[in-house]
């Protein structure tokens, strides 16, 4: 196989496994896509995990550890798969700490409140799962599948999230409160998730059918989900220009690009100290896994 | 060392292959698989097996084109039909 055979095989559906033949282009545009989900997997439990012991009850505590204890177990199933593709788990980890490798831009922000927390598993999440669910179908199969186990386990998180979200609506003036300043300091964030507008057929994550949607097509569906839902709280959204137009589409104000290549690239409110926190419990356990790999040896 | 994973979803059903871990020994296989694939009591049982243990076959050449052994080698519609007027059977 050549690769516009390669080409035309995964556009009309076919799925490629581990051992089979690829283009070196799709092998490193996989590594790069793959691994920077599972950095997000990792990263992306550290703003919740400054919230464990703060939880306002134990049935919140646990949930949040089991939560925690999900993304964990996802970086390391999307740590396996990029292996797989050829670049070692601690490659992958010395590249995060050292700044090289990204993750994610709503990982990189802080966890002001209780009510960030509920935003961050209600719409943080639900904008990750329109994402991941684009993956499904995924030309990669071995990627493929474990999204199906990933999105399972996710469902249960925007559950958790929407409930931490109605509880804090249902109580105080200042819990809701909360829970508006938390959207209002969200919403630029995950207005820039899903990226820039750039047209599928132009974006090569779709034309070699890694994911299946477009940046836009991903940001609509977010949008036409969860705007309904902000709303009937009688929460709003810090956004003048934001309304669905007779055709369906959204409208919304450009999204601050310029902040999220900023915070990316290492710029974050939190990045760095994030990182930090990575690269302390790298070595601190370093000697679990000299004695764990000796004793095996 | 890569260890495969599989699960079985009730009792009864096939095992089927639910993905890998990573892991030095099998002690340690057994409790990620355990935490990765059964802690939400998605498995009744699974498989830890050493991925070199596995052996992939995937080559299925059919030079002869052996029908006889598929159902699909079986067309009996127009035989039926021409047996079923032979015995003065056949729907009007």
């Amino acid at each position: 196989m050549n690769e516009s055979a390669f080409l035309e095989y995964v556009q009309s559906g076919g799925q490629v496994e581990t051992g089979d033949w690829m283009p070196g282009d799709y092998r490193a545009k996989l590594i790069k896509f793959i691994e920077m989900h599972g950095n997000s997997e990792l990263m992306g439990v550290l703003p919740e995990r400054e919230w464990i012991l703060r939880a306002p009850t134990l049935q919140r505590k646990l949930a949040l550890t089991a939560k925690v204890q999900d993304e964990v177990g996802h970086s390391q199933l999307i740590y396996r798969v990029v292996e797989d593709l050829g670049k070692p788990r601690e490659q992958c980890l010395a590249d995060l700490i050292s700044g090289k490798a990204k993750f994610h831009n709503v990982f990189h922000y802080p966890t002001k409140t209780w009510g960030d927390v509920g935003v961050i598993a209600w719409l943080v999440d639900a904008a990750a799962i329109i994402s991941q669910k684009a993956l499904l179908k995924c030309s990669y199969a071995p990627y493929a599948r474990i999204m199906k186990k990933i999105c399972w386990e996710e469902s249960f998180h925007i559950l958790h999230g929407r409930d931490v979200i109605l509880t804090l609506m249902n109580g105080t003036g200042e819990q809701r409160e909360l829970v508006q300043e938390a959207v209002t300091r969200w919403w630029g964030p995950l207005m820039q998730f899903h990226g820039n507008p750039i047209a599928k057929d132009e974006d090569p994550m779709y034309v070699w059918r890694i994911k299946s949607q477009g940046n836009e097509e991903a940001r609509q569906q977010f949008l036409d989900g969860y705007v309904p839902q902000i709303w009937e709280l009688g929460l709003t959204v810090p956004d003048p220009k934001l309304r669905k137009n007779d055709d369906g589409v959204w409208e919304y104000s450009e999204p601050d690009w310029g902040e999220l290549k900023h915070v990316v690239t290492g710029h974050g409110p939190k990045t760095q100290e994030r990182l930090d926190l990575r690269r302390r419990m790298l070595e601190q356990e370093a000697w679990v896994r000299t004695v764990v790999l000796a004793e095996a040896a | 060392m890569i260890w495969e994973v599989f699960r079985q979803e009730k009792k009864g059903a096939a095992f089927a292959h639910a993905g890998s871990v990573s892991a030095p020994d099998a002690v340690f296989a057994e409790a990620f698989a355990h935490e990765q694939y059964g802690r939400r009591h998605e498995s009744v049982a699974l498989w830890v097996v050493p991925r070199d243990a596995i052996h992939e076959v995937n080559d299925f050449p059919d030079e002869l084109l052996k029908t006889y052994h598929r159902v699909d080698g079986y067309s009996l519609k127009a035989k039926l039909k021409e047996a079923r007027e032979r015995a003065g059977t056949a729907a009007d």
